[in-house]
């Protein structure tokens, strides 16, 4: 269907090539859209306008940087013609970055854990449970807008450490101190949230 | 030795590249001493099947056109 055209792809990108990028691109706009049919038709037409204009394209090395960079097109179109609001966060907004200080909420002064994980009883059991869900998304939601950002693109996306530099400005070091600042904060959310909570339901049953 | 605000560094560092045999080996004898940070070893590599697994439930349409 999509690329199966009748023109011949001679040129240097292949169908099969822009295909192995597809997972990702839908990933990508099914953060921002939040809803299969349109990331779908979103990516569909990314794809369609990248082999149409692999001409315009040069070096292999950032192609899904480059096929990212279509996307962002289609999914501003997308916007641009819908009446809805727009309440899906935009990625390309958010800019704002909160104080150095956090991290030292996690330790004291001389490194040492305040407070620290504690051991989590059989985790994966959550996956099965809704509930899990809605508060890990809560969780999620919580992260500081621009470490929000880095942290989906890397593990909801599935984007490189430096693809997801390039499409955030980060530097390298920045980056570092971003995910790690984000595993720790949804660390202790879940914590909280979800894993103590159900220790103590497991508790009151016992008793 | 190392302090568990720099080990727990290095670790989320190791999910994203690969760590030096050096730094892999810092982890190891650390985590093997303490706890709350084999905790967070554990744990991040949870949060890292938890993000897929919340990404994969936002489009389990029935007509599934994309594999994750």
């Amino acid at each position: 269907m999509l690329l199966s055209a009748e023109v011949n792809t001679s040129d240097q990108l292949s169908e099969a090539l822009l295909a192995e990028h597809r997972p990702v691109l839908f990933r990508f706009a099914l953060l921002q859209l939040r809803d299969n049919e349109l990331a779908d038709d979103a990516v569909q037409e990314t794809l369609l306008a990248a082999w149409q204009s692999s001409a315009n394209f040069a070096g292999k090395a950032g192609l899904r940087t480059w096929l990212i960079g279509i996307l962002k097109h289609k999914i501003a179109d997308h916007w641009r013609r819908s009446t809805r609001d727009i309440v899906t966060s935009d990625f390309d907004q958010i800019d704002s970055d909160e104080s150095d200080a956090d991290v030292d909420e996690f330790f004291m002064s001389n490194g040492h854990w305040n407070g620290g994980p504690t051991t989590w009883n059989d985790p994966e059991a959550a996956f099965k449970q809704q509930e899990f869900w809605a508060i890990y998304e809560t969780c999620q939601n919580n992260l500081p807008p621009k470490m929000a950002k880095v942290f989906m693109l890397r593990e909801l996306v599935g984007l490189e450490a430096e693809e997801v530099c390039r499409e955030t400005g980060l530097s390298d070091a920045n980056y570092w101190v971003t995910m790690h600042r984000a595993r720790l904060r949804l660390r202790e959310c879940l914590e909280i949230r979800w894993f103590n909570q159900s220790n103590i339901k497991k508790e009151n049953r016992h008793a | 030795m190392r302090s568990c605000r720099d080990i727990t560094a290095l670790v989320s560092k190791g999910l994203d590249k690969k760590l030096s045999l050096g730094e892999r080996l810092a982890i190891g004898l650390h985590v093997m001493m303490c706890s709350r940070c084999r905790n967070f070893q554990s744990q991040t590599r949870f949060i890292r099947r938890a993000a897929k697994g919340y990404i994969a439930n936002l489009h389990h349409d029935p007509d599934k056109k994309t594999e994750i």
